[in-house]
């Protein structure tokens, strides 16, 4: 699945995830939490590649849980303003000046605040899942090849930027090593911020030497624009940009309730008709985009539904999307929000369809060492030119 | 195709211009190699060509640069893009996506290529370049030669009319080098691509030639011609010329097939005579008589037998080393001995280099026992382990982190805790020219490597250990590497070095020990191992073979200083 012919559009994937996100954010019923990371995860095990940015999950995970020890620590230090009951135990209060009165430091832990910071950090540790299924699914970069035109540029830095993280990393490695060399100590702080003027002059040298490359190449090549056209586009994107801050701000506001809203709509319009003319200036042209597919749709589709679920079910029975933790009861598992959480498998459903009805094309591929090759990379190509490597057998996919 | 007009180029604070008055014409589907010593200003001439000189690096260029036609001085870079495909030395340097297609199509892209062109043209080019298999893999991951003809490839989609390469070959093991060579080979004789490329290692690439030119050096008129004619004058020379001049033929054989073929008397000469001990010097010790050669099968090292003599310099047995998740050496056992020159030879990615930075202590073995005089690398203080063994990295820039060389030597005489002058001592005698002040960044390669070897030296570890220290050299500089690693050899320090170059290895070596897949499959004296592989081989022992001679100054002593055959 590595192969970008069958890759879903990496709008899809973050569609999805911010919907499992966002439905995440409604919700600090323990069950349901679990149950959306469970979500999330399977669809990462089902539908994640051999690609680098697939571990990110892990990553992920692991920020989450200590995002919850991190909670639970800060509950048991600093207290929590929950009235509570039921004492687990009792640390050694400080006794603090008065300037800082409202601030208390050990004393009483009782459980109710405990299971409150439990399920408080529980609902960001979520989140972070869903964010790091969308890393693992999508890398952010191919997100940003489906950027308009004009904002091209930009996405390349972010690219750019983000080669640049491994690269430091490995720089830092390598001068440790050499400080080693040279009999002196490589561990510690001090090592570590003496190396980093080296790594910074070394990574500036590198940027050097891949903007001379990018400019060899043609980065930044223009075509040629009218000045009213240039004009336009640059009065379009200015007056968009502040009609939407305005229109924000009315909306935000309660006296401008009234004019917010057209302005914002005509302030996002003007925006948008200015990115399509900046487009013109750029003579690009983009090696097999990602196509917004039905799959895509059914995947992006299948977050916004859970989404939409969870916050049409907290409006209607909001105690089951939060259990309360004055006084204890355990929590229970509401019926239709977890059905609705389970939507987000769609995906995975999907996915393992074609996985299993395409087989017929592994092998005619031999030189690709992945078992199976879909089919539609080859269908694709224009004037129906063979792909790579040598053929086996006659391929029966070149005509579907 | 291309045209250089009296072309001077001036940098801003330089005292002399890196170019001077260079007319030169090459015309279309020319395979053009650009030779000479370093500093002569052959990458300065082939950034001209693209229009990096001067639009990106700055100065003057007087005169005028034409390719296909467009002058340099009214197209910017990227408006040669289309007719001009760029190379550099590094390929991780000059990427700019992150997995091969999308490397390739790149600078399709930035020209607005039609998307059914583009499509077509990546796919030809993975057949073209044998990155088929390859295409969606990251690049990080690639070898080096899959770099650099991924490299080579992204510039080619482009369909342009010049391909230049500054130093395609000088990181690349002698495959991988072969393998980038016949893509040039192809890509000049089916596409009538016109290639321009500078490369150090000459017994790589001259024979492939169309014309050389030869950039003699600041302030001497470049010399355009045949391959045979320039070699004739040129000061830098691979093997298999030097041995045509020493063998006085005429003209010049520029391949080995051409001077085996001629190479018949001198063969009969040479029959008579003794032959050489392997490097040229015999160790100080008694040279090591075990031509042990390791099955592939993994077998565990013997600890080596007992010998009389001094303690080994260094030991290593039954190693095993990971790096992340890769075993990177298993069941390796080595012994080097004082005195002793060894040159570990293998693919890129062969464990190389870990087997040095392993016993340097950087890396902690999983298996087995290393010992450096006595010492476990890895558990020794770094200031301590500095007085067991020194190791030059492949960057020897890593090294150095002052801003001059007067203080980058008075820090090095403090790491060591020798006398205050040590390491000012040691290099004056390897780089008489160098001034105090100078900056280890406006060193040449050659300066910069001698300068980190001296810094190595001053803690005068018994072991001294070299990763892949001639790349970027030429061969003046490394003339000078080999005589100094020769004293340092004689004075009796045991010599470990990793390098990809056949001659350097045949010229200095006492033992060539091959290595693959991180396991040792070959451990013998350099004529034994070498002679009779075709990857290891230097050019006057394929010329010469089977006699075991291999280099031209071991032909040359032997017959007497010299004098036609």
């Amino acid at each position: 699945m590595s192969d970008r012919a069958s890759a879903l559009h990496a709008g899809a994937w973050w569609v999805w995830a911010l919907g499992l996100a966002a439905a995440a954010s409604r919700t600090t019923n323990p069950l349901l939490l679990a149950l959306l990371v469970g979500v999330a995860g399977y669809v990462v095990a089902v539908c994640r590649t051999s690609a680098p940015w697939s571990r990110a999950y892990g990553a992920f995970l692991r920020l989450g849980l200590a995002v919850i020890v991190v909670r639970l620590v800060f509950a048991v230090v600093l207290g929590s303003p929950i009235p509570g009951t039921h004492t687990v135990f009792t640390l050694p209060e400080v006794p603090l000046p008065d300037w800082a009165r409202g601030v208390r430091l050990g004393g009483r832990v009782t459980a109710e605040g405990l299971v409150f910071a439990l399920y408080d950090g529980m609902k960001l540790a979520a989140l972070l899942a869903c964010v790091g299924a969308a890393n693992a699914l999508a890398s952010p970069a191919r997100l940003l090849k489906s950027l308009p035109g004009a904002l091209y540029e930009v996405g390349v830095a972010v690219v750019v930027a983000m080669t640049f993280a491994p690269h430091l990393v490995a720089d830092v490695r390598r001068l440790r090593a050499a400080r080693r060399l040279r009999g002196r100590p490589d561990r510690g702080a001090k090592a570590l911020l003496k190396v980093g003027l080296p790594v910074l002059e070394g990574a500036l040298e590198r940027s050097v030497a891949l903007a001379a490359a990018m400019d060899a190449r043609g980065y930044g090549r223009t075509a040629p624009v009218r000045p009213a056209v240039r004009r336009l586009t640059s009065a379009l994107t200015l007056g968009g940009l502040l009609g939407v801050c305005a229109g924000t701000y009315g909306l935000l506001g309660d006296a401008g309730a009234g004019y917010g809203t057209p302005l914002l709509v005509a302030g996002l319009a003007a925006a948008l008709a200015g990115l399509r003319l900046g487009g013109r200036r750029s003579v690009r042209t983009r090696y097999r985009p990602d196509r917004f597919g039905p799959r895509a749709w059914l995947v992006s589709g299948s977050g916004v539904a859970v989404a939409a679920l969870m916050i049409w079910a907290g409006s209607g029975d909001a105690a089951a999307l939060h259990p309360p933790a004055v006084p204890l009861t355990s929590p229970s598992l509401p019926l239709w929000p977890a059905a609705a959480v389970l939507c987000g498998l769609l995906p995975a459903v999907t996915e393992s369809r074609p996985a299993t009805g395409r087989k017929p094309t592994a092998g005619t591929d031999a030189t690709t060492p992945e078992p199976s090759s879909p089919p539609r990379r080859r269908a694709g190509t224009p004037a129906g030119r063979p792909g790579p490597g040598p053929r086996t057998r006659p391929a029966p996919e070149e005509t579907s | 195709m291309i045209r250089f007009d009296q072309v001077s180029v001036h940098y801003e604070g330089a005292a002399a211009p890196a170019l001077s008055g260079v007319d030169l014409t090459v015309p279309e589907g020319e395979l053009c190699l650009l030779v000479g010593p370093s500093g002569a200003g052959k990458s300065t001439l082939l950034g001209a060509v693209s229009g990096l000189v001067p639009h990106f690096t700055g100065g003057t260029l007087h005169g005028r640069v034409t390719v296909a036609g467009r002058d340099t001085r009214t197209h910017k870079p990227r408006e040669l893009a289309d007719v001009v495909g760029t190379v550099g030395q590094d390929p991780l340097a000059h990427f700019v996506t992150d997995t091969v297609e999308d490397e390739l199509a790149y600078g399709m892209e930035s020209l607005g290529v039609p998307p059914a062109t583009m499509r077509r043209r990546v796919e030809e080019t993975l057949d073209l370049l044998g990155l088929a298999p390859l295409r969606d893999r990251p690049l990080a991951e690639l070898s080096g030669g899959q770099q650099q003809r991924v490299a080579i490839g992204s510039v080619l989609t482009t369909h342009p009319k010049v391909l230049v390469l500054d130093e395609p070959t000088s990181a690349l093991d002698p495959g991988a080098a072969e393998e980038v060579l016949a893509v040039l080979q192809r890509l000049v004789h089916d596409l009538g691509t016109t290639v321009l490329l500078a490369e150090h290692r000459l017994e790589r690439v001259v024979q492939y030639a169309d014309r050389v030119v030869l950039l003699p050096g600041p302030g001497r008129a470049a010399v355009a011609g045949e391959p045979a004619q320039v070699m004739e004058v040129s000061p830098v020379r691979p093997p298999v010329v030097e041995l045509g001049r020493l063998a006085g033929w005429s003209p010049l054989p520029l391949t080995v097939r051409d001077a085996r073929r001629r190479a018949e008397p001198l063969r009969e000469r040479l029959a008579p005579l003794a032959p050489p001990v392997a490097g040229a010097a015999a160790p100080a010790t008694a040279p090591v008589p075990r031509p042990r050669r390791a099955s592939l099968l993994r077998r565990a090292w013997r600890p080596a037998p007992v010998e009389s003599g001094p303690a080994p310099a260094a030991e290593v047995t039954g190693l095993a080393v990971r790096r992340g998740a890769v075993p990177a050496l298993r069941e390796v056992g080595l012994t080097v001995r004082a005195g002793e020159t060894v040159a570990l030879m293998g693919r890129n990615g062969a464990g190389k280099s870990t087997l040095l930075r392993t016993l340097a202590g950087l890396h902690e073995p999983q298996r087995g026992t290393v010992r450096v005089g006595g010492a476990v690398p890895h558990r020794t203080a770094p200031r301590d382990l500095l007085r067991y063994v020194g190791l030059v990295p492949q960057e020897p820039r890593d090294l150095l982190c002052e801003d001059t060389v007067a203080a980058e030597c008075a820090a090095a005489d403090r790491d060591a805790q020798a006398a205050p002058g040590t390491c000012r001592g040691l290099v004056t005698a390897l780089l008489p020219e160098v001034a105090d002040g100078t900056h280890p960044r406006d060193l040449s390669e050659g300066q910069r490597l001698a300068l980190a070897l001296a810094v190595v030296l001053t803690a005068r570890p018994p072991l001294l250990l070299l990763d892949e220290p001639t790349r970027g050299l030429d061969y003046a500089a490394k003339a000078r590497l080999v005589d100094h690693l020769r004293g340092l050899a004689t004075a009796g320090h045991a010599i470990v070095l990793a390098t990809h170059d056949v001659e350097l290895a045949a010229e200095l070596a006492h033992r060539v020990v091959v290595v693959a897949e991180g396991e040792i499959v070959a451990d013998g004296p350099t004529a034994d191992i070498v002679v009779s592989s075709p990857a290891f081989a230097p050019q006057v022992a394929k010329i010469l073979a089977p006699q075991h001679w291999l280099t031209v100054t071991q032909v040359g002593e032997a017959l007497g200083g010299g004098g036609a055959v």
